[in-house]
């Protein structure tokens, strides 16, 4: 039922989104768009050290885009560059394919229920892409699509 | 409520109807069937599926080509498409109907062939504000190589065009006044036999893209005076990939051809190719015979239930989901125009369209969410997007009930 996709933590989290606010001495910026819904999101990293000190994110978007970005941002703190990028892999996994949910996750299970809803998809990874984007390329504000 | 009690709709058997497409005889995630996004694409009613599936068993063969029997059946269905097409949208000839893919192809034929030739620095190019993007990009890119600008008529709060405005925008430099019959996201009807009287007082010409228009009014491009005016077949209950271009014999007869190969040609060496004759001379390559059959089947099935019937009857399912979705609150419904086609667009504060549509989703209900191809339209309303519930007269009161009982779910939800 669509309860399995709209469970509570996702329903708390895209009502009060955490780490929602822009940064000013960020170093690291990235846009993310899903122009098939008109998702928009602005990501802040602060990166010191390759270890992402701080994270936030403004935006508009759909319950499951909020809540994704919201929950990126606190599982994030305090991760090195590259464990945050074997997360969104392990996140990217969750979501499309149908292997054993990956310890590494923690709270970010909830939204498990996101393969059973392929048209959703994108929703769930518009923060992760930004992500990715903020953390590899050489541009200091790139923006990237989901399409 | 979910009875309309109407004169009008006393002779309308809906439930008859419905019994025509195979396709709302189904359950989905364990509930009935409730389709509410004919403006993306309307269903099929029996009689266009068995035409299709009649020429694939029994008919098929290539058109205009062979002295075989098979051949000559296949073009006598194919063609008899476009008699019918004539009727239905009242032309002077079989000569002025060109077939296409769509409502998209229409105008991309337009824009190539009339825009390149006529088109010029300086000159410009008139839209709305409610068009589709199809109704936008081929001109932003013809004004792009040519140099030419292309100007917007603005609309009010209710999703109107203002015509003031729209003169003003008018004058000697504008080429040609392309807008939407019906607009999709909205739901406006569109006063263009005006827009197109006024466009004309300057000199202009008027294409009128019409593709959500045909399945719900008469049109009559004579009456309009329109120079091309353009439909997809999909939209009016006919299979995908089929459209018709109406164009005024004289602006044809001019055009350059579209696409060069068979079909398109008289004779061809390698010094010189003489073109073939209207309509055929835009039509190169085997064409979608299947769709032109099936779109066949569509107007008269269309034609059999009356266009005025289909008008009238959706009119008072219109003013009844308005009434019913008004008193859900926080909902705002996006498109208010007096004249209106049956396109109910709305937002709930608070509630994103893509999480509305998926609980609809969940219960059954099929609407459409998102920008709808018109960007401009949502950027007008400052809204990212859109949930659409786009009515045909195959849907029921009752339909519209399970709608708002569907939307009192989703409140429930993220409440």
């Amino acid at each position: 039922m669509v309860d399995d996709l709209y469970q509570e933590v996702i329903l708390d989290h895209s009502k009060r989104p955490r780490n929602c606010h822009s940064m000013d001495d960020a170093n690291r910026r990235a846009e993310g768009y899903n122009p098939l819904c008109g998702d928009k999101l602005k990501l802040f990293l602060k990166v010191e050290d390759d270890v992402v000190k701080d994270v936030s994110f403004v935006g508009s978007g759909c319950a499951i885009s909020t809540a994704s970005a919201s929950l990126m941002t606190e599982s994030l703190k305090g991760k090195k560059r590259e464990e945050a990028l074997k997360l969104l892999e392990r996140f990217h996994e969750l979501l499309t394919t149908d292997t054993p949910v990956s310890k590494d996750l923690g709270k970010l299970v909830v939204f498990c229920g996101v393969r059973d809803y392929p048209a959703r998809v994108k929703c769930a990874t518009l923060a992760w892409h930004t992500l990715k984007s903020a953390l590899t390329t050489n541009e200091p504000e790139p923006v990237v699509t989901t399409e | 409520m979910s009875t309309l009690s109407s004169a009008v709709t006393a002779g309308f058997d809906v439930e008859k109807i419905r019994q025509d497409f195979p396709v709302l005889k189904q359950t989905v995630h364990g509930k009935p069937l409730v389709y509410l996004d004919s403006a993306a694409t309307a269903q099929k009613p029996s009689i266009v599926v068995d035409a299709i599936r009649k020429f694939h068993e029994v008919d098929c063969a290539n058109i205009h080509r062979g002295v075989h029997e098979l051949s000559q059946r296949s073009t006598a269905a194919y063609e008899e498409t476009r008699t019918k097409t004539k009727k239905f949208l009242n032309a002077r000839n079989e000569a002025e109907l060109i077939f296409v893919r769509g409502t998209t192809e229409g105008i991309n034929l337009v824009s190539s062939s009339w825009g390149r030739t006529n088109v010029k620095e300086g000159d410009e190019i008139v839209v709305s504000a409610m068009e589709h993007h199809s109704n936008i990009v081929p001109w932003q890119m013809l004004c792009e190589e040519k140099g030419a600008k292309l100007r917007v008529i603005p609309m009010n709060d209710r999703g109107e065009l203002i015509l003031e405005e729209y003169e003003k925008l008018l004058g000697p430099r504008t080429r040609i006044v392309a807008v939407a019959h019906v607009s999709n996201a909205l739901g406006t009807i569109n006063p263009i036999r005006q827009m197109i009287e006024m466009a004309h007082q300057v000199g202009a010409l008027a294409l009128i893209d019409g593709a959500q228009a045909a399945p719900h009014l008469k049109v009559d491009v004579q009456a309009l005076d329109a120079d091309f005016y353009t439909l997809s077949g999909h939209k009016i209950c006919g299979p995908t990939g089929i459209g018709v271009l109406y164009g005024k014999t004289k602006l044809l007869t001019a055009m350059p051809p579209y696409q060069g190969g068979g079909d398109m040609i008289r004779t061809v060496s390698f010094e010189k190719t003489t073109y073939n004759d209207l309509p055929y001379k835009f039509e190169a390559g085997t064409p979608n015979i299947a769709g032109g059959i099936g779109m066949g089947a569509a107007l008269d099935y269309l034609n059999r239930i009356g266009l005025d019937n289909i008008a009238a009857y959706e009119h008072e399912l219109l003013v009844y989901g308005t009434s019913q979705l008004e008193e859900i609150p926080g909902l705002r419904i996006i498109g208010t125009a007096r004249q209106k086609a049956a396109v109910l667009s709305f937002v709930i504060e608070g509630i994103h369209p893509h999480d509305i549509g998926t609980v609809l989703d969940r219960q059954g209900i099929a609407v459409r969410t998102g920008h709808h191809c018109a960007q401009p339209v949502m950027d007008w309303f400052h809204i990212p997007a859109t949930t659409r519930a786009s009515l045909a007269f195959y849907n029921t009161p009752a339909e519209i009930d399970k709608l708002v009982a569907g939307l009192k779910k989703v409140k429930e939800i993220f409440s």
